[in-house]
């Protein structure tokens, strides 16, 4: 059995990782599950503790368990608390991908969402565009607003329908040429920009604003049309054969060795896109690619404050009113990359706005990947919580770097009938580029 | 998972008796219910039980007692001497979910909560009305009060605050005979007989069920001052801490730490913590500021005829406040160096500091095990942590060996085998040694009287 595999199963993966866990205690208080249940199964310790007696054979995989694994949400926010350092991520993953290899929570419905969307629709970029393009015309027409209005269908579908994002008018390729030069300043490095799946659907625009700060500060972008999903989805869920695949894709898309970085502005991507090398046997050809690849990935924000970027200029006539923002650390940003400062700086950076920091913000929203689908109880529990804190710091505008969350958190902040904006900081700090001098509050326009 | 021996239908009877959402039998609840802090002690419940009311808590127990079953109170589950593992037919109640405050009464400075709340929620309800409470241990932001209650828990801030017992007025709690009582009162002084609340306290759940609790607060100090003072050895580091106690000084907090800790934490979270040095004191001063000022100077005058190799003090209070979270996770940070780790909790009178530090580095070298040590140093109290590794049949052996050969070193020096873990399991074999036989018999007869029937956490500081 080579190193991967045994990475990727319970039974297999070298024992000391599990053991680590001295059940201690305390990551409990930073657990949101345990937070809201008090029960121990649904933290941290008491999942390793299941996991432990999986691999010691004193308990069989079951169905349980494996809706225990799916209860969890993969936010590491354990992962920071733990002081002894418990890898959870890669007990996860490799829980999640037994339950997967075993297909004890297979049904019918599961089978078919699972097969459509992380086996078939993730998997290429053309796919991915068609029902995109699909999807565009759909909402376009109104049929969406349709189909929640018929009283027949059941309320589960009716909400399934009401998380669909709205497609953006265009997708990355079309407002990103493969190649760009900075125009005013000197180009002082070359980096790849990373488009991303459900950026490059709903988000194209930050993908442009990420170019355009990049340009802004010195760097030419190298920006491949197909990229594709990175495989992050596939390999929390339990299918690392086709992260694996999909990781390849990117490997051969981008001119690794040419680059000084490789960028990405999604901050569960990036969590997977550091590690592809974890994916691939030691001494193979894809690992060596890897290994390559992996030092050279970039978080947008910490690539920023690494390079020293250039702060917006405010105007010479200061009687411009702040506006009041706020950031919520995303995940896979703060728990998965240990990036907490490097977005505080930039947005403090900014002119004409007044930083407030949002209470636990470190808190997941309940988004986490396609949990708010599988778990939306759970999830809407946690987005609940959110808001209250977000309307508590009296902010305009709430950033956040993770494309689940602009969404999830936009729909919590719409709920609640509240009229603050949700915006990527790094498309803020475009806007703080392109500033012009309005008389009243820049960043709300 | 019922246990073999446990007669089905008595199960079914309790399955019967409570809802779905308040009792977890399966499997996959339990095994995450069978462990605690502490290091190789391992035994499943055969049910936890949320109770939603005291009728709830009185009918388990009278099950408990019709069936030869056996209840185990429990909060968050980090005592560090087994005590809140259960034994062979246990029920764990499971306390997590009474976690709220019932009063706030700023005119007589006191707190009434439930038991399941959490040290870090009572310390933020004081704080809301400009108050204090004092007892802060490494695990406060998940332990709850009814646990702090039952190992009578210390913290960092004993020298000068004292531990949970000093904060408690009053309680309520079921005796295992089914009665309630309330005990205690919300008076600062109070001689009408036995203090039977001080009975509880310290008791790790084998005498009653801690259902309420009235807590004492005080001001807030208004200042705060942190000296980091670093150490080429550690007896040096050790008299001086009995140097600034045989001067009187009483700062709020004397804290010691070995290089093999600072390592670890400073891997965790770089905190400032010197790497190089053998050993730190950290040491808190708080107060009135100009008695702080006075003291910091008393005390770094001290610290300075003991050879430091620096003397540092904290510029603000977010660099204060980094040091204490660092040393807060020192046990946790520890698990990084050995597979298994355990960790001594002996308390020796002051003056012995220096003596009991040297015997711990004599006895690591003798067996071979490595032991790292940190400290609540101004108390007394020692937690020598032995890097140790389960799988190892040969090194644990050793482990134990040196363990005990502290034990009775610490009681021989007129100490304590614990100064605020507890018992629990993984003491009560040296529990013997410290007292005298009518002594011990002592501890036994008040269980006799209290818990005839041996329901709660049985087993536990004494067979
Ligand atoms: C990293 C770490 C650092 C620590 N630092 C310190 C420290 O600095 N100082 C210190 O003193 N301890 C410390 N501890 C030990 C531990 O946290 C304390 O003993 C704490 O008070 C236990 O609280 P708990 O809620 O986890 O109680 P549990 O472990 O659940 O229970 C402890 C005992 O109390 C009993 N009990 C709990 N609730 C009730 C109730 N309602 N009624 C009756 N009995 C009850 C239980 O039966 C058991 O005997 C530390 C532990 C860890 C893991
Ligand atoms: S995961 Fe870490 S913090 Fe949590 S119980 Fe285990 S060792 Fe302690
Ligand atoms: S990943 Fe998040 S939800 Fe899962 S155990 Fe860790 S803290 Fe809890």
């Amino acid at each position: 059995m080579n190193k991967l595999s045994a990475k990727h199963s319970l039974l297999s993966l070298d024992s000391t990782i599990i053991q680590k866990c001295i059940h201690c205690g305390m990551c409990l208080p930073s657990c949101p599950t345990y937070q809201e249940t008090k029960i121990e199964r649904n933290s941290p310790r008491g999942r390793i503790a299941l996991m432990r007696a999986i691999a010691e054979k004193r308990m069989d995989l079951t169905a349980s368990f494996a809706h225990e694994l799916y209860f969890c949400l993969g936010c590491l926010a354990c992962q920071t608390a733990c002081p002894v350092g418990v890898d959870y991520k890669t007990l996860f993953e490799a829980s999640r991908q037994d339950i997967e290899k075993s297909k004890i929570l297979n049904n019918p419905l599961r089978l078919l969402a699972r097969t459509f969307l992380i086996n078939y629709l993730f998997l290429s970029s053309r796919r991915l565009r068609t029902f995109g393009r699909l999807l565009r015309i759909y909402q376009r027409m109104g049929l969406d607003r349709f189909f929640k209005s018929l009283p027949f269908l059941p309320a589960k579908l009716k909400d399934m329908l009401a998380q669909i994002p709205s497609i953006a008018p265009h997708f990355s390729f079309e407002l990103i040429p493969p190649r760009e030069l900075p125009i005013n300043t000197p180009t002082r490095w070359k980096v790849g920009l990373l488009t991303g799946c459900i950026q490059d659907l709903v988000f194209s625009k930050i993908n442009r604003d990420t170019a355009d700060v990049l340009l802004y500060n010195g760097c030419e972008v190298i920006c491949p049309p197909e990229q594709g999903c990175c495989g992050s989805l596939h390999a929390h869920n339990g299918e690392m054969e086709t992260a694996e695949r999909l990781a390849k894709k990117l490997l051969a898309a981008f001119p690794i060795e040419e680059l000084d970085a490789i960028i990405t502005n999604s901050a569960g991507c990036g969590s997977h896109l550091k590690h592809f090398s974890d994916l691939f046997p030691p001494g193979t050809f894809w690992r060596k690619k890897a290994e390559a690849w992996d030092k050279k990935v970039y978080d947008i924000h910490e690539w920023l404050i690494k390079i020293g970027f250039s702060p917006p200029q405010a105007f010479a006539s200061t009687n411009q009113s702040h506006t009041v923002i706020t950031y919520h650390d995303a995940c896979h940003l703060c728990h998965g990359q240990k990036i907490k400062n490097e977005p505080r700086t930039i947005l403090q950076s900014l002119p004409y706005v007044q930083f407030i920091e949002l209470e636990e913000s470190d808190h997941c929203c309940g988004s986490a990947g396609i949990y708010n689908i599988l778990q939306p109880e759970m999830a809407h529990k946690l987005l609940n919580k959110k808001v209250e804190k977000i309307k508590k710091t009296k902010a305009s505008i709430v950033c956040t770097a993770n494309p689940g969350c602009l969404l999830f958190i936009e729909k919590g902040l719409k709920k609640h009938h509240l009229n603050i904006q949700t915006i990527h900081p790094i498309s803020l700090l475009a806007k703080g580029y392109k500033l012009k001098d309005t008389g009243s509050s820049p960043f709300l326009q | 998972m019922a246990s073999l021996s446990f007669p089905n239908e008595a199960l079914r009877s309790l399955i019967d008796h409570f809802p779905e959402s308040s009792l977890l039998i399966s499997k996959e609840d339990l095994i995450p219910y069978s462990f605690d802090a502490t290091a190789t002690f391992y035994h499943a419940p055969l049910a936890v039980l949320f109770p939603s009311s005291i009728e709830d808590i009185l009918w388990v127990l009278q099950w408990a007692k019709s069936n030869h079953a056996c209840i185990l109170p429990r909060g968050s589950g980090t005592s560090l001497s087994g005590a809140a593992v259960p034994q062979k037919n246990s029920i764990v109640l499971s306390m997590t979910k009474w976690n709220k405050i019932l009063e706030t009464d700023p005119d007589n400075l006191t707190l009434l909560v439930e038991p399941g709340i959490t040290t870090q929620a009572v310390q933020e309800e004081a704080a809301k009305f400009s108050l204090f409470y004092p007892p802060d241990p490494g695990s406060y932001k998940i332990s709850t009060i009814g646990g702090n209650v039952g190992h009578n828990s210390g913290g960092i801030r004993g020298l000068k605050y004292g531990v949970t017992r000093n904060y408690v007025l009053g309680m309520e709690v079921v005796l295992p005979n089914g009665q309630v009582v309330w005990l205690g009162n919300k008076c600062v002084k109070d001689s009408a007989g036995y203090s039977l609340k001080d009975l509880f306290i310290g008791s790790e759940g084998t005498l009653g069920i801690v259902t309420k609790v009235l807590l004492r607060l005080i001001p807030k100090p208004q200042e705060r001052q942190v000296i980091l003072a670093s150490f080429p050895t550690l007896e040096a580091a050790s008299e001086a801490t009995s140097a600034i106690i045989k001067a009187a000084l009483i700062p709020s907090a004397l804290e010691f730490l070995d290089q093999k800790t600072i390592e670890c934490i400073e891997a965790y979270s770089p905190a400032g913590f010197p790497k190089e040095s053998q050993a730190v004191l950290l040491i808190e001063s708080d107060g009135h500021p100009q008695a702080v000022q006075d003291e910091i100077i008393r005390i770094s005058q001290v610290l300075k005829q003991y050879g430091p190799l620096e003397i540092k003090i904290a510029e603000n209070p977010k660099q204060q406040e980094q040091l204490w979270s660092a040393r807060k996770v020192a046990f946790s940070a520890l698990a990084r160096k050995a597979p298994t780790v355990l960790l001594e909790d002996v308390t020796v009178p002051r003056s012995s500091l220096a003596q009991m530090i040297h015997k711990i580095q004599q006895i690591s070298k003798t067996y071979a095990v490595e032991i790292a040590v940190y400290a609540h140093m101004g108390d007394g109290n020692l937690h020598p942590v032995f890097l140790g590794d389960e799988k190892n049949k040969d090194l644990m052996e050793k482990v134990f060996r040196a363990m005990k050969e502290i034990f009775l070193y610490a009681i021989k020096l007129g100490g304590t085998v614990t100064g605020e873990h507890g018992v629990g399991l993984a003491k009560k074999e040296f529990l013997a040694y410290q007292y005298k036989s009518e002594e011990f018999q002592l501890l036994k007869n008040i269980k006799k009287i209290l818990d005839p029937d041996n329901l709660l956490n049985p087993g536990k500081i004494f067979d």
